[in-house]
């Protein structure tokens, strides 16, 4: 699907004020945002920190519901870290054109969702301070790590996606960072130096550039589907009632695709509105990822049924309470929040083509987060609180402390992403270039010339 | 070498809870207090579970002893990242406290809900400090917990067998509960010795094991209530 070339048609040096400008204009607006930010993200760690002083207990955790809102938000995290790699890497293998303005900020999400993601893991410890015995290295007694366990491989997957995604998102930013160094004066220009790793911008550099981009969206995409995966066996590997399903790989990765695209989203619509990109982000983005969200939305009904369906009809003694306080029972209120927020708002509002507008879809969007946290907290709390011997039967409800971080930490990952939109241009520039380069010569189709000395070219032309 | 089992007889048990409170005593257990215990927050590791039958004023109440089953396949075992709970070549499912760092996941996978967190720091104000079994290292907050069978009477008569040079007789060991229950509910032994109270017992046809379709093979074997 090739991008109609907009009457928007922007020089290279407009293109290069317009994505670059955030990067170096400062108002007081952004030191306010900062500001509230930075309260919002040390609230965590001071909430972390009277946790770790007094004990896990501070957490309202319990026997039988010894997982609580840290292992939700961790699955949330990781989730939402979906959007990103996953989607650009598609989008680049099939060479989807309109991926362009999306990749970079769809990439950002993911890596810095990952980070957030994984301080839950640790957080959730009951002596945190000794997380690092999981890194598998024998200790002093040659004793390795039990890699028997889903954590295990948690730990090795999620570093996995990590890396990968740190490189796919650095790979594209080089000749970026390239651009930025010529434009920025004293530190900063060190800094963008060093990141640009001396980017020249020779035929041959693009060509490494473009193969090793497409190698790495190639690797990512398996990585991504696994490691979802292995988080919904955190749960799948147990014996629990309701977690025992054979389904929740595909389950969670597919909710995962769910709420990643949702956040792509929002964080697109916040972007396109405060740093005026109404001419880079085009509706026609916003109505194509729209669309993908919807088919996920249909997917992940059709997932959850199918999951409450087969266990209602195996009527299995441990399962039914489980699944009654769902339906019916305590959980019930949020179990049909869950349901309305990602299906039944989204859903007209994602299929019919009038509603699809940019401020609808970020409602549905901001729904479906919400939903998909519910879905997270759903799967992990009735099936602890409805454990095999009645007897122990148990509530939860979650403390201040457990809420201070939990909810703390959609500040860190804004503000991680905040400080990143004043780091590099959160739109590709040199993808951009190509795109109006690629759109130019198939509207003319005269020569179509080798797109990398093309691009080349145009885009650094002084150095 | 002995594999160690148990027998509960559930037509015994009057639910009286003097194994709770002798498992307190013996493994150091903390009370947590009224407040953390209605969080359900205490540390029993055995507890007596109590089930109603009928419907007022037809009611029966029924007791079971419940404390970690030791699993010959225990599922709390293989998801632990850190291997703090493991299987001893005599069949116990030791838990190891420096090892443990609080992930929780045995607990979850424990079909018994047998596994007891320390959410907070337990103390011992004076002079209750001083009756603090001393053979029973005391628990710092973070980590896991959980019946151990007495490994403490069990190593010290396995010593004391071998100073003297024969093998530990059966009825030798007695686990608090066991020693403390006045109906004498609960028989410890090995159970690979036929000629033991313990595994008499256990294939007596009133012999069942709690949750046996999982496959979990719990050490623990429950004598149902009625003729033997």
């Amino acid at each position: 699907m090739a991008q109609t070339p907009a009457p928007f048609h922007p020089s290279e040096a407009q293109i290069n004020r317009d994505l670059l400008g955030p990067l170096f204009k400062t108002g007081p607006k952004y030191y306010a945002m900062l500001a509230l930010l930075v309260a919002v993200t040390g609230m965590v760690f001071v909430a972390w920190f009277f946790q770790l002083k007094y004990g896990i207990g501070m957490a309202g955790k319990n026997r039988p519901s010894f997982w609580g809102l840290y292992i939700t938000t961790f699955v949330f995290w990781i989730g939402i870290s979906h959007a990103g790699t996953l989607i650009s890497a598609i989008l680049r293998v099939v060479q989807a054109e309109w991926r362009r303005p999306i990749t970079r900020c769809a990439e950002a999400i993911t890596t810095f969702a990952l980070c957030t993601g994984s301080l839950f893991p640790i957080v959730h410890l009951g002596r945190a301070w000794l997380f690092y015995w999981m890194i598998p290295v024998p200790n002093s007694r040659y004793l390795w790590p039990n890699f028997q366990s889903p954590l295990m491989w948690d730990f090795i997957a999620i570093n996995t996606y990590l890396t990968g995604s740190v490189t796919y998102l650095y790979l594209p930013m080089i000749p970026d960072m390239a651009v930025a160094r010529d434009k920025a004066t004293g530190w900063r220009k060190k800094m963008y130096r060093i990141l640009a790793l001396g980017w020249r911008g020779t035929e041959r550099e693009w060509v490494r550039l473009e193969k090793a981009i497409s190698i790495m969206a190639l690797i990512i995409i398996p990585v991504a589907v696994s490691v979802h995966t292995i988080v919904s066996w955190d749960f799948a590997m147990t014996l629990m009632p309701m977690w025992r399903s054979t389904i929740f790989g595909p389950y969670f990765v597919v909710g995962a695709i769910f709420s990643g695209i949702a956040a792509l989203l929002i964080a697109m619509v916040l972007i396109r509105k405060y740093f005026k990109l109404e001419h880079y982000l085009l509706p026609i983005h916003f109505d194509n990822l729209a669309k993908m969200l919807f088919a996920m939305s249909l997917l992940w009904f059709y997932f959850t049924f199918t999951e409450y369906l087969v266990t209602w009809y195996g009527n299995e003694a441990p399962e039914m309470p489980v699944f009654w306080s769902k339906i019916s029972g305590r959980f019930a209120p949020l179990f049909w929040l869950m349901v309305v927020c990602n299906f039944v708002i989204p859903f007209p509002i994602l299929a019919i083509k009038k509603l699809r507008t940019i401020p609808l879809i970020f409602v549905a969007s901001t729904c479906i987060l919400v939903g998909m946290w519910l879905e997270r907290f759903l799967i992990i709390v009735p099936t602890l609180t409805h454990p095999y011997l009645p007897y122990n039967y148990g509530t939860y409800f979650p403390s201040l402390t457990e809420a201070a971080i939990a909810s703390g930490t959609l500040g860190l990952f804004v503000l991680l992403y905040f400080l990143f939109a004043k780091f590099s241009p959160m739109i590709s520039i040199w993808e951009i270039e190509e795109g109006y380069t690629v759109a130019k010569h198939s509207v003319e189709s005269a020569h179509p010339a080798s797109l990398g000395s093309t691009v080349d070219g145009d885009v650094h032309p002084a150095h | 070498m002995a594999q160690w089992g148990m027998t509960i007889d559930l037509d015994r048990c009057t639910g009286c809870e003097a194994c709770v409170v002798a498992c307190h005593a013996e493994n150091n257990l903390p009370v947590v207090g009224e407040e953390q215990a209605a969080n359900g927050r205490t540390h029993q590791w055995i507890r007596i579970e109590r089930y109603w039958e009928g419907e007022f004023p037809n009611i029966r109440a029924r007791f079971m002893p419940v404390m970690c089953q030791q699993c010959d396949a225990a599922p709390c075992e293989p998801v632990c990242p850190v291997n703090a709970t493991y299987h001893t070549p005599e069949g116990l499912n030791a838990q190891v406290y420096n090892r443990c760092v609080g992930t929780r996941f045995c607990a979850n996978n424990c079909p018994y809900t047998a596994r007891y967190f320390t959410w907070f720091t337990p103390e011992w104000p004076s002079p209750l400090n001083e009756q603090l079994n001393p053979d029973v290292s005391i628990r710092t907050s973070g980590i896991m917990e959980k019946c151990t069978f007495c490994v403490q009477r069990i190593r010290r008569a396995e010593d004391t067998a071998k100073d003297e040079k024969r093998g530990v007789r059966d009825g030798e060991i007695q686990p608090a509960c066991a020693q403390a229950c006045p109906a004498k509910v609960i028989t410890f032994g090995d159970m690979t010795d036929p000629e033991s109270r313990v595994s008499k017992l256990a294939h007596s046809r009133r012999g069942y094991r709690l949750l046996e379709e999982l496959g979990t093979r719990p050490r623990v074997v429950y004598l149902k209530e009625g003729d033997a």
